[in-house]
């Protein structure tokens, strides 16, 4: 009988924690603990309190519609914005085919695209009925896209081939040809804004792989010209980069006719990779020698061992490094105002140059802030997503 | 003595004076040895006298400065190509497995086949899971490496060097860092090689493993062979006073 009793399963205890337990235990486990709580309370009441009311009663939201246009685009000509809507729908198919043949994290992030779009839809604001008839074509693309990818392995390469040329392909639409195209000069808001981020991310990231390798190479030339591009970089205010790009970068190529919204592309990424450079250093430095041996041992070449076994390991283990750099990039953009273009930020300070707007730079500044930190935030999820599905930390 | 007169018919090794210095310390000092096809050598000796040393030279993970090295005819010198044909003839077990954490122990073993090899994902899938049969862990194909034993890491170390289809197999310390009841599973399958007709150095201190399965004993010093004999002799009548004491203190533990 006892015998019996000692082989019995246990289950584990059942946790029991609901809500209240669980402020309990976190938050009023001690007097002093206590204390602080209702102290935070405190103070957490009367700013919501402030900002509320404020927000509620006294703040003029109505420059926000008002300026939409100009947040999104800045002095893009409206008879031109099909190239826009162009380039997003683009885009949309690209990620609608995506989502159908890869699922999670992209689908999620179509999803709540398309409900973006659907909103702005059906914003009472005077919007003109083109714009919402756009919006709603923008979630169609993604719609018919997603059910034409789905589960299609078959176009898996054509997809990634599509991610590649997109960039190209969407600078080309948004700058049209000569006269009859938009010159980059018009170029604004948002739309500025991402064009530099999305453009330094994608083109800084493997420069900055590629500078980390080569900083680690047996042959001293590249190892030497790697190191000093980086510490150089990394020596300069990013701001006094982008003047002297600005100047240096037409007297350096002359005969190209370098416009101003790609000299500060070519800062940024310069910029960018070297900081890259070095938190991918940091990964590379943390894959043991045996790794590198034991791919050795199986007859991988270097560029295999790099490609197949070393890479993987080493940027998996800075991801958050790496997104974290990302998304200093995307703020970073915001300088480009110094040399006079006009991306998100710049478009709020001219907005709040114009007397009419006058004395809403809490609104304009708020609402500007709030655009920066949904993309910040989204990559900072899409970065903890990866790690999840990549197992850091696990195997 | 039978290993010397086969050594005349067809090494598949031959070393001739091999140095090596890390800086200013002279590792290994003038290695002249050679091993024939299918023969099993075990290497051992004190800690530090150059074993891992001097089987890592025989596939350029370290480099020799002076002397030759042959495997299987072809000369290991700076050209790259000729390292790359020779680690593709040498497959090498080591004491920490160094499995590749991020990939599965199917992908593991075929990783080499697909890229080196260039065999088709399906063909060397199917070699993959035939080694893993071989080595009597198939079940595990699709874990990560951290989901397995010690033991289990070690076997699929095994099947990922053999995928390779090597002419030489080098093991140093395979079983070292092993809890001691997975160090038996490990030894069955090295036996199994062994009689399969595998050309095999193994650096070891498992003395059972060395009597059963060797057809030479190496006794390591310093950077140099002190004794080599068939592991009758070298166990029961040791000649130098280094290997006796050697001898004496491994059998102790
Ligand atoms: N990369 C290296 N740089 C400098 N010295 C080294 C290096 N690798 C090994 N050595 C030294 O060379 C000597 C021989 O090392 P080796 O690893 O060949 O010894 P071993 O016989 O395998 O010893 P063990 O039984 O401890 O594994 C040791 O003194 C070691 O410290
Ligand atoms: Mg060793």
């Amino acid at each position: 009988m006892e015998e019996q009793g000692l082989t019995q399963e246990i289950k584990p205890p059942v946790s029991t924690k609901g809500p209240g337990r669980w402020l309990k235990e976190n938050l009023f486990n001690t007097w002093y603990n206590t204390i602080l709580t209702c102290l935070a309370l405190v103070f957490l009441f009367f700013a919501f309190k402030g900002f509320l009311t404020w927000a509620f009663t006294e703040a003029e939201w109505g420059v926000i519609p008002a300026n939409f246009r100009l947040f999104m685009v800045g002095s893009y000509p409206q008879e031109q914005i099909w190239r826009v809507w162009t380039a997003i729908y683009i885009l949309s198919v690209l990620m609608g085919l995506s989502a159908g043949l890869w699922g999670g994290l992209i689908l999620r992030f179509v999803v709540v695209l398309s409900g973006v779009w659907f909103i702005s839809a059906l914003l009472p604001f005077d919007f003109e009925l083109s714009t919402r008839g756009w919006c709603l074509g923008a979630i169609a693309m993604i719609a018919v896209s997603f059910f034409l990818g789905r589960d299609r392995t078959s176009l898996r390469s054509w997809i990634l081939g599509g991610w590649i040329l997109s960039f190209p392909v969407i600078m080309v639409v948004l700058r049209g040809f000569g006269e009859n195209g938009v010159l980059t000069s018009r170029w604004g808001g948002l739309l500025l804004t991402l064009i530099l981020a999305i453009s330094g991310i994608v083109v800084s990231f493997p420069l900055g792989v590629f500078l980390a390798l080569c900083r680690q190479s047996k042959l001293p030339v590249i190892r030497w010209v790697s190191t000093t591009y980086i510490e150089m970089v990394r020596g300069v205010p990013l701001i006094t980069i982008l003047f002297m790009g600005n100047v240096l970068i037409p007297i350096f190529m002359p005969g190209f006719d370098i416009n101003q919204v790609l000299r500060m592309m070519l800062c940024l990424i310069f910029f960018s990779a070297a900081y890259m450079a070095e938190n991918v250093r940091g990964g590379l430095q943390g894959v043991p020698r045996g790794q590198h041996e034991a791919a050795q041992a199986v007859g991988l070449n270097y560029v295999q061992t790099t490609l197949f076994i070393v890479l993987p390991q080493a940027l998996r283990s800075v991801i958050p490094a790496i997104v974290g750099q990302f998304i200093a990039l995307f703020k970073d953009t915001s300088l480009v105002s110094v040399i006079g273009l006009i991306d998100l930020l710049g478009v709020a300070r001219s907005i709040l140059a114009n007397p009419k707007w006058l004395g809403l730079q809490a609104e304009v500044y708020l609402f500007v802030a709030f655009i920066y930190f949904v993309f910040c935030y989204a990559m900072s999820y899409a970065s903890q997503d990866i790690e999840t599905d990549l197992g850091v930390g696990k195997h | 003595m039978a290993a010397q007169e086969n050594a005349l018919n067809d090494p598949i090794i031959m070393c001739e004076d091999v140095h090596k210095w890390f800086d200013d310390f002279h590792v290994l000092k003038g290695i002249t040895t050679s091993f024939q096809k299918g023969e099993r050598a075990v290497i051992c000796g004190p800690s530090g006298s150059g074993k891992s040393t001097f089987i890592r030279t025989l596939n350029r993970l370290e480099e020799h400065q002076r002397g030759t090295i042959i495997i299987d005819g072809v000369e290991l010198t700076d050209d790259l190509r000729n390292i790359n044909l020779i680690r593709q003839e040498v497959g090498m077990v080591f004491q920490q497995f160094n499995l590749f954490p991020h990939l599965t122990n199917l992908e593991n073993i075929t990783l080499g086949p697909i890229r080196v090899r260039k065999l088709t994902r399906t063909e060397a899938e199917e070699v993959a899971l035939s080694l893993l049969e071989r080595v009597d862990i198939a079940d595990q194909a699709y874990k990560y490496p951290a989901e397995i034993s010690g033991g289990q890491q070690q076997r699929v170390a095994i099947a990922r060097a053999l995928a390779m289809e090597p002419k030489i197999m080098l093991f140093d310390e395979p079983t070292s860092a092993l809890d001691p009841e997975m160090i038996s599973e490990v030894l069955d399958v090295m036996r199994e090689l062994a009689h399969s007709g595998m050309t095999m150095l193994v650096v070891t201190h498992e003395m059972g493993f060395a009597r059963e399965v060797a057809d030479r004993v190496m006794f390591f010093d310093e950077g140099v062979v002190i004794e080599e004999a068939a592991p009758a002799d070298f166990f029961d009548n040791p000649q130098h006073e280094r290997t006796k004491l050697f001898i004496s203190q491994t059998l102790q533990h």
